[in-house]
């Protein structure tokens, strides 16, 4: 895991201090709301409908267990216990005091962590692949250029004040668990003909009201200019980007309205000047962080069978559980996800618990998914039995990942102050109206967004869901068919929608139809693939016709 | 008014021009530039350039970060200066991208601007402002820039 030397603590320790600073003037009126507004936003701070949210920067979703413990113990003294982990592999604390911030962020400070531009027009915290330096299908670990990616976005002087929110992220195999695509600007670390490795760059893509899927603009840039080449993207936004609307100020319009043609060419023409300029850190910067993401010290003899004799252990390994570039380990995901429960959100106890458990089980290292899980991703196999027992008695043991009780959903109506709809408590509806059919479902990712800024996803959803406004009445939308990943798609509206309990209904009735039709081994969106909404839309509004 | 200045030479007494005008006008030496002006159009005549101004309308538009860098990068040497929207906690950012005098709308308190672009002794990437990113250091390669 990467560490911090005596620079980046440096630069950490200055910003808690700066933050310290802006509150203060904020608090004694020398600046004004609308003044603080950015940079409190820079910080992760968000005014919300209740209290003040902070959103802490969890890079590529990476966290050691003292810093997972701090997390922890941040719930306990500056909230109410709890935390919510997010879509951007983040962590979200909801009832925060304004006047406290700046000692959160000391707090975090002294475990390597920080919230800087974790909100605001600005480079985000970059995402990756929850199994990087697990999986078993990685050309390599893709977070060493993650962690590039941090430091050079960080603070970035030109690119504080964008048109909108700049997201990136990183993968290195073909198959895409973080939604490469659907952020501004995807890499994906690839090797090209002569054995080399390089970046290949997606721009363009998002979510929120106009979902567009990333295309390709460069296939290989060398792994000596990526951040060159990225800092000429910006550039080409930055002073392009619309500014007019901000719905219509993320990249993927400028790119969209451009032209991927002749977006990509301005980057050419850009990046063609920057490379005269020196900015690249050299390669040898790149080989000093990878070395901090060698492999943890592997137990070569380890086992690599499991005991399966107890079904419900057998069914969470099934259900959880990845495989292991190295013989005898496995990565095992927790479940935030129990039937009825709020998506994401853990206890500082459970917290705690699981930063206990990465310690003792996992080389001291966890990761934050996008689906709001936890990954413990070096587990021995013949620790994997006690592991388990451990997780279940704590209430973390939920075997349902990537089935439709692990439901993604945003904060929605409960805390935001944007949101049309409530999201919880239609995800827990589901979850427990679900449970009992969720695993002769088999995979199935439902996702939710309480309004179209699409925060859970819910384009990317196999069923999405979207709450909107209909006349003051919260109203629920559904969608079939989107997909993240490396056969990306984005849903489809099914029709009218639905009220709370009607949507409930609705997801049932798309489900019983697909368990009624589905050939051989076929997933929920491999059969809506093959017969299309048609059937669907009629299996979900047929008995309503009828009444 | 110009409250913030980093340079030594004597200020040019010129009023800065808009980018119109200076295409007609060939013997302006000083020039404003809105957001939404295009930076390269004046490299041609920077050896006759004494002062930009970059106007910030409002402090969130941040098109002219990217005019400043991509003067300095170009050559350019004079004055560079930041008007309009410009706050106590942009100035340290601003003088990365290589403006060297400010003249805010509304006057700033000094000891918070002072203080606020004092406060960060490292920096990340190499700008036009010659400090050394913290990767130059770690790795013993020299002043950048
Ligand atoms: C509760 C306070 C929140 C507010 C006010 C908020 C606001 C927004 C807005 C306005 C957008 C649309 C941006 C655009 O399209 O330009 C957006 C998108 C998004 N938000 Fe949030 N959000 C909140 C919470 C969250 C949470 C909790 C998560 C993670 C679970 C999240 C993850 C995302 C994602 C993934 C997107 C889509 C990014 C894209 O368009 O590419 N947000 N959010
Ligand atoms: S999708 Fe809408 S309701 Fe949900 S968190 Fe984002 S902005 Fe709020």
């Amino acid at each position: 895991m990467y560490q911090y030397d005596k620079f980046d603590q440096a630069l950490v320790d200055a910003r808690v201090a700066d933050f310290r600073d802006q509150v203060r003037r904020r608090l004694d009126g020398s600046m004004t709301e609308e003044q603080f507004r950015p940079l409190r936003l820079m910080n992760g701070l968000y005014l919300q409908l209740h209290a003040y949210m902070l959103r802490v920067a969890v890079p590529y979703g990476t966290l050691s267990s003292a810093q997972m413990r701090m997390l922890g113990d941040i719930a306990d003294k500056y909230d109410r216990g709890y935390g919510h982990f997010t879509t951007r592999q983040n962590i979200q604390y909801n009832w925060i005091k304004l006047e406290e911030a700046p000692d959160i962020l000391a707090d975090l400070a002294s475990v390597e962590m920080h919230a800087i531009q974790t909100s605001g027009n600005c480079i985000r915290n970059t995402t990756s692949d929850q199994y990087a330096g697990a999986a078993a299908d990685e050309l390599v670990d893709p977070r060493p250029y993650a962690e590039l990616i941090r430091q050079w976005s960080t603070f970035h002087p030109e690119f504080s004040y964008l048109p909108r929110k700049f997201k990136m992220a990183v993968i290195a195999s073909d198959t895409d668990r973080a939604a490469m695509r659907l952020h501004d600007i995807g890499i994906q670390i690839v090797r090209n003909a002569a054995g080399e490795l390089g970046c290949a760059f997606y721009v363009g893509g998002g979510m929120g009201r106009t979902p567009m899927i990333a295309p390709l603009i460069r296939e290989f840039v060398p792994l000596d200019q990526f951040i060159t080449y990225s800092e000429a993207c910006l550039r080409v936004y930055n002073r392009h980007g619309r500014r007019d609307n901000k719905y219509k100020a993320r990249i993927k319009i400028l790119v969209h309205e451009l032209g991927k043609e002749e977006y990509t060419r301005q980057v050419e023409e850009e990046f063609a000047h920057l490379l005269t300029q020196n900015i690249e850190p050299p390669l040898a910067e790149l080989e000093r962080i990878k070395a901090q993401f060698t492999d943890p010290a592997y137990d070569p003899s380890a086992p690599d069978a499991l005991d399966r004799s107890d079904p419900d252990f057998a069914l969470w390994v099934d259900n959880n559980c990845v495989t292991h570039k190295q013989p005898g380990y496995i990565a095992a995901t927790i479940s935030l996800k129990p039937v009825g429960g709020i998506p994401g959100d853990a206890t500082s106890d459970q917290i705690r618990l699981m930063a206990g458990l990465a310690k003792e089980y996992s080389f001291d290292e966890c990761r934050v998914t996008h689906a709001q899980n936890i990954v413990l991703p070096h587990v021995r196999k013949v620790d994997l039995y006690t592991l388990w027992q451990k997780l279940d008695a704590a209430g973390l043991g939920t075997a349902n990942l990537d089935q439709i009780g692990d439901i993604i959903a945003c904060p929605g109506l409960d805390y935001c102050s944007l949101a049309n709809a409530r999201s919880i408590p239609v995800a827990q509806k589901i979850s427990e109206r679900m449970a009992a059919k969720e695993q002769e479902i088999g995979e199935l990712k439902l996702k939710i967004s309480g309004c179209i800024n699409a925060c859970g996803h819910h384009h990317a959803g196999h069923i999405g869901i979207l709450g909107v406004d209909r006349k003051g009445v919260e109203n629920y939308q559904l969608l079939l068919g989107g997909c993240e990943g490396a056969d990306t798609s984005l849903g489809t509206i099914t029709g009218p929608g639905f009220d709370e309990d009607g949507i409930v209904g609705a997801v049932e009735k798309a489900t019983d139809f697909y368990l009624a039709n589905k050939q051989g081994s076929e997933r929920f969106l491999d059969t809506y693939r093959r017969l299309g909404m048609a059937p669907f839309k009629e299996a979900i509004y047929a008995k309503e016709n009828a009444e | 008014m110009t409250q913030f200045r980093f340079r030594s030479d004597e200020p040019v007494a010129d009023p800065a021009v808009t980018v119109d005008s200076f295409g007609e006008q060939t013997n302006a030496s000083a020039v404003r530039l809105e957001p939404g002006d295009e930076a390269r159009d004046l490299l041609p005549h920077l050896d006759r350039l004494k002062l930009i101004e970059v106007n910030f309308p409002a402090y969130t538009d941040g098109r002219g970060y990217t005019s400043a860098r991509v003067l300095r990068e170009a050559g350019y040497t004079g004055e560079l200066r930041a008007v309009g929207d410009v706050l106590v906690d942009q100035l340290a950012y601003m003088r990365r991208c290589g403006f060297d005098s400010f003249a805010p709308e509304r006057e700033l308190n000094v000891a918070d601007a002072e203080a606020a672009m004092a406060r960060y002794a490292e920096v990340y990437q190499p700008t036009v402002d010659g400090r050394s990113p913290v990767w130059a250091k770690r790795h013993g390669i020299g002043q950048h820039g």
